[in-house]
């Protein structure tokens, strides 16, 4: 009997597919979260649109909000730790999270190196702009992927610069001779054996979820369309006028996200979604998908 | 022979791959009328809430219970075995309940308790390996049912006739066999339909 294998890690990123993982901040959320249909909820002490407004240091959440979270769904419980915070991420596995997310919502700890997830029972998910990012992070032990996106700006415009370029880089890199694999590899600073695994299977040998900016059903089926295999939801629920309502919609809108009539029926009277902020208004030092490497 | 997978979320590629291997021809199921067009369905891996609800917002209990009527095989995987039970144990309301079993959700833990194991299994020659991810496991069985193995005493995979149940995850392997067993239990459906 072994536990922690990538098997068993990547496995449970595997049960997610199709589905929509959601930020909630305490035990009354997520209950909402589970009714509408998540598949997995993400504790978090404050959404990202909300560390943007607040500013300073954003750190893992207080694990009392956690267990509170952990207490009231059956569903698996995600927390998010500060990218190179290896105690932060020790710290939410020993409360017994299911998945950790080291991310980059949080203010970085560690600007150069990232956790050396391998050392770690629970499984990863970390955020990708690009391939590169992407085997970088699976090199370190990710079992699972996502976007970065551009979190709680309610716009989806860099998720879908994001999805783009992994699957237009996947594609480039199976047209490549073993010869120019091995350059492709040093360019994008990857381990030449997970790049040659992409060139065989032409994909990622994890699941990649869309995050960062997602905030009507027809975004996350936008995203399903570009092919993520299912999407976290952060700021966009609990933003909007009707949480519950809008949290079913976003559901609905994932499982069938090809049926334009279906998406047309959930996304009725939703009321307000968040109000969003114009990407190119930030500046660097606001912007988190330039954060870790 | 066509095969169908529960498509409403979870891990339904594994199991179309699984089912090529076997010869049988994998389907994802979306929409109610595809029942019409398969053989046997497969009830995937992936959250049981979420695959529970789902299925009753399209309608999905009662075209599923009437194909099991009809002799047609059903088999869930860890959410698909919660799915197909007909008691969940903590009073949660059952989804199909077809199989006469009753099943304990996450039943070995959370996510840092799962894991893998050579399992033997009933039928099968050689052990299997079972990947079992924050696993139900199967409580009581009604007499009709064969348990067709354990593991350390508790109840992880069953037959009840057409349906079968397994508490793990065959399709994260590449061992096709209890998708084989699967596709034999359809194939001797079908010879019994003829008869």
């Amino acid at each position: 009997m072994e536990t922690g294998t990538s098997r068993v890690k990547r496995g449970m990123a595997e049960m997610q597919k199709g589905g929509v993982i959601m930020d909630v901040m305490n035990a009354e959320q997520a209950k909402i979260a589970e009714a509408s249909g998540a598949t997995a909820v993400m504790a978090l002490e404050r959404v990202p649109s909300d560390i943007r407004a607040a500013g300073g240091v954003a750190r893992m959440a207080d694990p009392t909000i956690v267990e509170e979270v952990m207490k009231v769904v059956s569903i698996p419980v995600m927390a998010k730790a500060r990218i190179g915070h290896y105690v932060e991420a020790k710290v939410l596995e020993s409360l017994g999270v299911d998945y950790l997310d080291e991310s980059e919502v949080l203010t970085p700890a560690d600007e150069v190196f990232h956790i050396d997830k391998w050392d770690f029972t629970v499984p990863f998910v970390c955020g990708a702009k690009d391939l590169g990012e992407a085997l970088r992070r699976i090199g370190e032990g990710a079992s699972m992927l996502r976007t970065k996106g551009e979190p709680g700006t309610g716009n989806i415009v860099e998720a879908v610069r994001h999805m783009r370029l992994i699957n237009s880089q996947i594609r480039k890199v199976q047209s490549l001779s073993k010869d120019e694999l091995y350059a492709e590899a040093k360019n994008l600073g990857v381990s030449y054996d997970l790049l040659k695994g992409v060139q065989e299977n032409g994909k990622l040998p994890v699941v990649n979820f869309a995050a960062g900016g997602i905030a009507t059903p027809a975004d996350a089926a936008l995203m399903m369309h570009l092919g993520a295999d299912g999407v976290f939801v952060g700021s966009g629920i609990f933003k909007s006028d009707n949480p519950e309502k809008f949290a079913r919609a976003i559901v609905e809108a994932t499982t069938h996200y090809d049926d334009y009539k279906l998406i047309a029926e959930v996304s009725k009277n939703l009321g307000t979604p968040m109000k969003g902020i114009e990407i190119s208004k930030l500046s660097p030092s606001e912007r988190m998908s330039d954060r870790g490497w | 022979m066509k095969i169908g997978v529960l498509a409403l979320q979870g891990a339904v590629a594994e199991h179309i791959r699984s089912i090529n291997q076997t010869g049988a021809e994998g389907v994802p199921i979306k929409k109610v009328e595809q029942l019409s067009d398969i053989d046997g369905l497969i009830i995937p891996g992936g959250e049981s809430t979420t695959i529970g609800k789902l299925m009753r917002k399209y309608n999905f209990l009662e075209p599923i219970r009437s194909f099991s009527e009809q002799g047609k095989p059903v088999f869930g995987t860890c959410a698909g075995l919660i799915v197909l039970a007909k008691q969940i144990a903590g009073g949660e309301e059952s989804h199909l309940g077809l199989m006469d079993i009753q099943v304990a959700r996450n039943a070995f833990g959370r996510q840092r308790e799962s894991f893998e194991t050579d399992l033997p299994v009933k039928g099968i020659e050689e052990t299997v390996r079972a990947v079992f991810i924050r696993a139900p496991l199967i409580l009581t069985v009604g007499e009709e049912v064969e348990v067709l193995s354990t593991y350390k005493d508790e109840i992880v995979t069953a037959r009840q006739g057409h349906l079968l149940a397994a508490s793990y995850h065959p399709e994260l392997t590449d061992d096709y066999r209890l998708h084989q067993y699967f596709a034999d239990m359809i194939k001797e459906a079908k010879a019994a339909v003829q008869l």
